[in-house]
C-alpha cells in the first residue's frame, strides 16, 4: 500500500517538477527578451560575442562542411551511378545540405563548440561570485552578460550554417566533378533546376535561426541555473550538449514536417 | 585584441555569411532564373497534367518563354486548369497548342507551346484551346498491350497471314 502511495507521489512530483521547469525557462526567456534593449544601445557588446561565438567556430564549421560534402559526393555518386543518373549528384548534395544537413549539423557543432563555452563561462562566473559582485555594483548581470551572448548566438548561427552549406556544396563539387568526373555543366544545372530559393534556401536559413535561438537559450539557461560548484558546472555543460542537441533534432523533425510536408 | 581589430573580424565574418547566402541563392538555387520582366497570363485546360508542378518552365522550340503560375482543378469540366505567366516579349498566335512534355526519360515535366498560324495574338488572360495531356506510362503500356492482343487476334483469324507474324498459341 505504501509502495503504491510512493509511486503516485513520485508521479506527482515529476509532473510538478516538469511544469515548474517549463515555467522557469519561460520566465528566463521573457526576462532576457525584456532586457534586449542593451543589444541596440551597446552593439559593441554583441559584436564581441559574435566574434567569440562565430569567428572562433568558423574553422570547425568549414572543415566539417568540407568533409560532409566529400562524403555526400562519394556516397551519392555510388548510389546514383547504379541508376545511371550521376548527373543528379549536384542536386542531391545541394538539397540535402541546404535543407537538412547544413542547419542541423551546424547546430550540433554549435552546441558542442559554442554552447558549452557559454555555459561553462557563465557557470564559472556564478561559482566565482562575479555575477553577485556585479549585482552589488548595481549592474544587472542578466542584461550585461546574458543578453549580448544570446544575440551574438542568434546572429552567428545562420552565418555559420550558410557557410557550412556553401563549403559542403563545394566539397561535393570537388569530389564529384574534379575527382570522379561528373559533367560540371550537368552538376550545376541540375542543382539550379531543383533547388528553389524560397522553398529550400530560405527555409534552411529559417531553420538555422530557430536552432541558433534554441541552442543559445539552452546554453545560457543551463549556465545561469548551474549549481555554483565545479561539479555543478560540469553537469550543466554536459546538459547543454545533450538537451541542446536533442532539442535541435526534435525541432528539425517538426520544422521539416511543416516546411516540406506537402 | 583591440576594438577595431575585433570589429574588422566580425565584419568579415558577417560578409562571409552574406557571400555564402548569395552563393546558395545564385549558384545552387534558381534565383538567377527568376525573371522580373513583365508578364501576361494565359490559361490552359488539360485532361491530365501528370506530374506538372507550379514554377515549371513553359518552353517553345526549347526556349523558356514563361512559367507555370498555379494549377487548380475545375469541378465543372473536371479538368486541370493551368495558369501560365508568359514573358511580355514573346507573343503567340491564338491557335497555339500546348502539350505537357518530359525532359529526358525521367526528367521534370514542362509545357511545350507550338505556335499556330492565326494572325491575332493572345491577349492578357487568354485561353489556349488546343491542349495535349501528359503521357501516362500506364496508359501507354495498356494501349500497347491492347494493340498487340488485337493484332494477334486478327492474324490468327486469317489463315493466309504473312510468315513474319509470330504464331499465336
Amino acid at each position: 500500500m505504501s509502495g503504491l502511495i510512493q509511486a503516485i507521489s513520485a508521479l506527482g512530483h515529476w509532473v510538478r517538477d516538469s511544469i515548474s521547469g517549463i515555467g522557469g525557462f519561460t520566465r528566463f526567456v521573457s526576462s532576457l527578451v525584456a532586457r534586449s534593449g542593451i543589444a541596440l544601445s551597446r552593439p559593441r557588446l554583441v559584436s564581441q560575442q559574435v566574434h567569440f561565438i562565430g569567428n572562433y567556430s568558423l574553422l570547425i564549421i568549414v572543415v566539417s562542411g568540407l568533409f560532409v560534402g566529400f562524403v555526400l559526393g562519394l556516397q551519392g555518386y555510388y548510389t546514383l551511378n547504379r541508376y545511371g543518373s550521376e548527373e543528379a549528384l549536384g542536386l542531391l548534395v545541394a538539397l540535402s545540405l541546404v535543407r537538412e544537413l547544413g542547419p542541423v549539423v551546424t547546430a550540433l557543432l554549435f552546441a558542442g563548440r559554442a554552447g558549452t563555452s557559454l555555459t561553462a563561462e557563465i557557470g564559472l562566473m556564478k561559482a566565482g561570485e562575479q555575477l553577485a559582485a556585479m549585482e552589488v555594483m548595481a549592474v544587472d548581470p542578466m542584461r550585461r552578460v546574458l543578453v549580448p551572448r544570446l544575440w551574438g548566438g542568434i546572429i552567428a548561427m545562420p552565418v555559420l550554417a550558410a557557410v557550412f552549406s556553401m563549403v559542403g556544396i563545394l566539397g561535393g563539387w570537388v569530389v564529384g566533378v574534379l575527382l570522379i568526373g561528373v559533367d560540371a555543366g550537368a552538376f550545376w544545372s541540375q542543382m539550379q533546376n531543383g533547388v528553389d530559393v524560397w522553398n529550400d534556401v530560405a527555409n534552411g536559413v529559417l531553420k538555422s535561426v530557430v536552432f541558433g535561438v534554441t541552442v543559445t537559450l539552452v546554453a545560457l539557461y543551463e549556465g545561469w541555473f548551474a549549481r555554483a560548484t565545479p561539479e555543478g558546472v560540469a553537469r550543466a555543460t554536459t546538459r547543454t550538449v545533450v538537451v541542446g542537441s536533442l532539442a535541435v533534432l526534435g525541432l528539425d523533425f517538426l520544422l521539416t514536417a511543416l516546411m516540406f510536408g506537402n | 585584441m583591440s576594438r577595431e581589430k575585433t570589429d574588422f573580424w566580425v565584419g568579415l565574418f558577417v560578409l562571409l555569411g552574406a557571400a555564402a547566402l548569395v552563393f546558395l541563392a545564385l549558384r545552387a538555387g534558381n534565383l538567377s532564373t527568376f525573371s522580373f520582366a513583365p508578364t501576361y497570363s494565359l490559361t490552359a485546360d488539360f485532361d491530365n497534367i501528370g506530374g506538372l508542378k507550379a514554377r515549371a518552365p513553359v518552353k517553345s522550340a526549347g526556349v523558356v518563354v514563361g512559367r507555370v503560375n498555379k494549377i487548380t482543378f475545375d469541378d465543372h469540366s473536371f479538368k486541370a486548369v493551368v495558369a501560365l505567366d508568359m514573358e511580355e516579349g514573346y507573343q503567340f498566335p491564338k491557335d497555339t497548342s500546348a502539350s505537357i512534355l518530359t525532359s529526358g526519360l525521367l526528367g521534370e515535366q514542362y509545357i511545350g507551346l507550338t505556335a499556330g498560324g492565326d494572325e491575332q495574338n493572345f491577349a492578357d488572360g487568354g485561353k489556349i484551346r488546343y491542349t495535349q495531356s501528359a503521357v501516362v506510362l500506364e496508359n501507354l503500356i495498356s494501349q500497347f498491350l491492347y494493340n498487340t492482343a488485337q493484332n494477334q487476334g486478327s492474324s490468327s483469324e486469317k489463315p493466309s497471314a504473312p510468315a513474319s507474324t509470330p504464331p499465336s498459341n
